[in-house]
């Protein structure tokens, strides 16, 4: 694993300090997930956004007061034969968007699960935000801002009404979940390898899954 | 009426051909549920499944006929047809031994046996979905398919959405229960107008129903690739669990969002020559350029890398295997297909970096590699890098692989050569009257771990347009079709039409299709063909990938 080291060696820039996280996004199909990714890492918005195969990998920086938080964002598919390869994503990451669609309350529900299942099994310090996306829908929503609140709250996540259309609070919400991450350096290629996200300690990481060629 | 031990293949045949006022009269399946409505009706106990769809339709007509094991092999059910009771359709339908039919047809002139114009073209954007299908131009499509589950419940469709068409599916399924009912199993179903063939995977069952006289076998191939390209989403062993486990599954749940690579694929089958020939076309580049291009990727390797594989514009520019693992068993051309039409069907490989399980069906249909596909041309998106590999945690390490590769290139400004590189015009070839070839070479070296390949030109004027372009390929199906039937396989065929003049040949090196102008002798094509594989002889290197690089990435290996 020498190939890594090489990727940052650029010191320690003593104006600001650059942190790395890895983010993941999880919700039922067709809520909007990638549509949020694409607003926040290229500004963009495609009504007819195709329907993500497996994962995508992004990065997207935000910049906060002397800090420069680099997201390593999976963008992950929602559809169900992805599901069980969820834990390949989200393990290791230190934060996640749970999102879901307030015209759909089974998608809300769907949120619920993938919450329950990130608290049982992501790592504990996980920064968990709710995003109720496509909030430009206003007049056709179905699950109202009271509940998920409600439920954001004593679940103990963040929560924001987003619109990847409009772009309302999409920026807002990756900055806020910024905001709440631990500011270590992770210039460091020792924190950096760790934030990467890969345990090579962790015994689940050996795929018993592993096929041909071996 | 002569025996045939092989399954039974059946045959629809139109008794009356004077009743055809429209040509498309008879037609599909539909009509199929009419041919059933024979006389001998007994409730058998085997054919529960029947049953259950009589009551859902609470329609007599799709009661189980029985037929008895003897009889079941030939499927004669002539002399006891009667009129269907409801009088809105006046055909009346015979099933004769399908070898009979078929030798028929074979005698027919070729031209004859093309199939109509193309009423739509089929690369509209995919809203079939919403399609009406008790509409006329539903029962149009040249051709129709789709998968369902052995409980009968619809799992695709290509045109219209596939609850629109459960009972439509219901009735495939009741006539592939009652041929297996008889210890049987049905294998295709001809009319004048369609052919329907039919396929069991596992608990799925497949149905191409198309008018475009394309022969059973080479329908049945274009069915074996849907099956593959959901076994490559899902696995064989996966689908067969989730019906062991449930035997009324929804499918389309895991399939969801899928419905469009299936689609693509059907379009290209359609449009690509590839699927064919079971062969790759690779861009023509110089040989210096490829060999070069894989060496980079040969170089950017990280442990259980098995798989780099280099597309531009769709087509391959080269690719790298791994060792042990080509040497265990070779990548099949329908694989590198599935992969192919993956990543066209879908922009969303735009988005980002991709990590994704795919399973390659015809390397092992049981399991996963795991496949890193990123463009490296973006925003323009035409140069696309794949590399699999067997880890399912090795996305960092692959993806730093592809920065090298990226690196490497940018090096030699290779993106801007790929840019340039584009298919050759058949005016290259310097032969007059030759207006468009597809060359398959069998003599390549190394054969046993080559990739199987094809070389054509563009195809150009007058087959420009999508019609042209269809009809010409549709000729070439018929050629081929004849060339590789399994009851009279042919070396060489010669066919003047109207419009052009085709050659076929196969020898134990080549598989070559010629299309010339309809004026050109006999003579004059055998020698255009010598001038043709001459300049292909001379143009090799840069048609084809001549050796296949490897490299090893096997963990033990001695590569610190």
């Amino acid at each position: 694993m020498t190939t890594r080291g090489n990727a940052r060696t650029n010191g320690n820039l003593p104006q600001t300090k650059i942190c790395q996280f890895k983010l993941v996004l999880l919700g039922d199909m067709a809520v909007g997930k990638s549509s949020l990714v694409l607003r926040f890492v290229k500004g963009q918005f495609d009504e007819f956004q195709e329907t993500t195969i497996g994962a995508a990998f992004l990065a997207q920086s935000v910049c906060l007061d002397d800090t420069t938080v680099k997201f390593e964002i999976w963008d992950t598919a929602g559809q169900e034969r992805y599901h069980s390869l969820a834990p390949m994503y989200y393990r290791g990451a230190q934060a996640a968007i749970v999102v879901f669609d307030i015209t759909k309350p089974e998608t809300f529900e769907r949120a619920k699960a993938w919450v329950k299942e990130l608290q049982r099994q992501a790592s504990p310090n996980i920064v968990i935000a709710l995003a109720g996306n496509k909030s430009d829908l206003a007049d056709k929503r179905l699950v109202e801002y009271e509940e998920a609140q409600t439920y954001a709250e004593d679940t103990g996540l963040l929560f924001m009404e987003t619109s990847a259309k409009t772009a309302m609070n999409v920026n807002e919400l990756f900055l806020a979940i910024a905001k709440k991450m631990p500011k270590t350096d992770t210039q460091n290629p020792t924190h950096a390898a760790r934030h990467r996200g890969v345990n090579l300690q962790d015994p689940d990481a050996q795929s018993s899954r592993s096929c041909c060629g071996n | 009426m002569e025996t045939t031990d092989s399954p039974v293949v059946t045959s629809l045949h139109q008794s009356d051909k004077n009743e055809m006022q429209s040509e498309n009269n008879i037609d599909s399946i539909t009509e199929v549920e009419d041919h059933m409505t024979l006389p001998r009706i007994e409730r058998s106990k085997e054919t529960k499944l029947l049953d259950t769809l009589t009551e859902n339709n609470s329609n007599p007509r799709y009661l189980p006929v029985d037929i008895q094991k003897e009889e079941a092999v030939v499927f004669d059910v002539s002399e006891t047809v009667k009129a269907p009771e409801d009088g809105g359709h006046e055909d009346s339908g015979e099933f004769v031994v399908a070898m009979l039919a078929r030798g028929k047809l074979e005698e027919q002139d070729v031209c004859k046996r093309i199939s109509p114009p193309i009423l739509e073209t089929s690369l509209e954007a995919s809203t079939h979905w919403d399609e009406d299908v008790t509409a006329e131009t539903w029962r149009q499509h040249r051709k129709h398919v789709f998968v369902l589950s052995e409980a009968g419940k619809p799992i695709y469709s290509r045109y219209g959405s596939e609850e629109a068409l459960s009972s439509t599916m219901g009735v495939m399924m009741a006539l592939v229960s009652f041929i297996q009912s008889g210890d049987n199993v049905i294998r295709s179903v001809y009319s004048d107008e369609h052919t329907v063939v039919f396929m069991q995977q596992g608990p799925l069952v497949l149905v191409s129903v198309s008018s475009t006289r394309q022969s059973e076998q080479q329908l049945r191939n274009e069915l074996l690739y849907v099956y593959n390209q959901i076994v490559s989403m899902l696995t064989q062993a996966s689908i067969t669990r989730i019906f062991e486990h449930k035997k009324n599954y929804d499918l389309r749940r895991l399939l969801a969002g899928s419905e469009k690579i299936l689609d693509g694929l059907l379009n290209l089958v359609d449009f690509d020559p590839s699927f064919l020939l079971s062969a790759v076309h690779c861009l023509p580049i110089a040989s210096s350029f490829r060999d070069s291009l894989s060496q980079i990727l040969q170089k950017a390797i990280t442990p259980n890398l098995v798989f780099s594989i280099l597309i531009a514009k769709n087509q391959l520019l080269t690719i790298a295997q791994e060792k042990m693992v080509i040497e265990d068993a070779k990548l099949d051309p329908s694989d590198l297909h599935l992969l192919l039409n993956l990543i066209g069907a879908s922009s969303a490989f735009q988005a980002g970096e991709i990590w994704t399980p795919i399973c390659l069906p015809s390397f092992n249909p049981d399991c996963y590699f795991y496949a890193y596909i990123s463009y490296l041309d973006p925003p323009e998106c035409t140069v696309c890098l794949l590399l699999l590999s067997t880890d399912n945690e090795a996305f960092y390490a692959v993806a730093e692989c592809k920065r090298k590769i990226e690196e490497a290139m940018q090096a030699q400004n290779a993106l801007t050569s790929i840019a340039k590189a584009q298919s050759y015009s058949v005016s290259q070839v310097g032969v007059s009257d030759l207006r468009h070839f597809m060359y398959k070479p069998f003599d390549v070296p190394d054969n046993h771990h080559q990739l199987t390949q094809f070389t054509s030109p563009e195809m150009e004027a007058p087959y420009d347009s999508e019609e042209e372009k269809m009809r010409l390929l549709d000729l070439y199906r018929d050629m081929h079709g004849r060339i590789h039937n399994t009851s009279r396989p042919l070396k060489l065929i010669y066919h003047v039409g109207l419009r052009e003049t085709l050659l076929a040949w196969v020898t134990t090196k080549f598989e070559l299709y010629t299309c010339f102008s309809p004026l050109v002798t006999k003579s004059c094509a055998i020698n255009a063909i010598t001038k043709l594989l001459r300049w292909v002889k001379k143009e090799e290197d840069r048609l084809f990938i001549r050796y296949p690089p490897k490299y090893s990435t096997t963990p033990n290996a001695s590569k610190s």
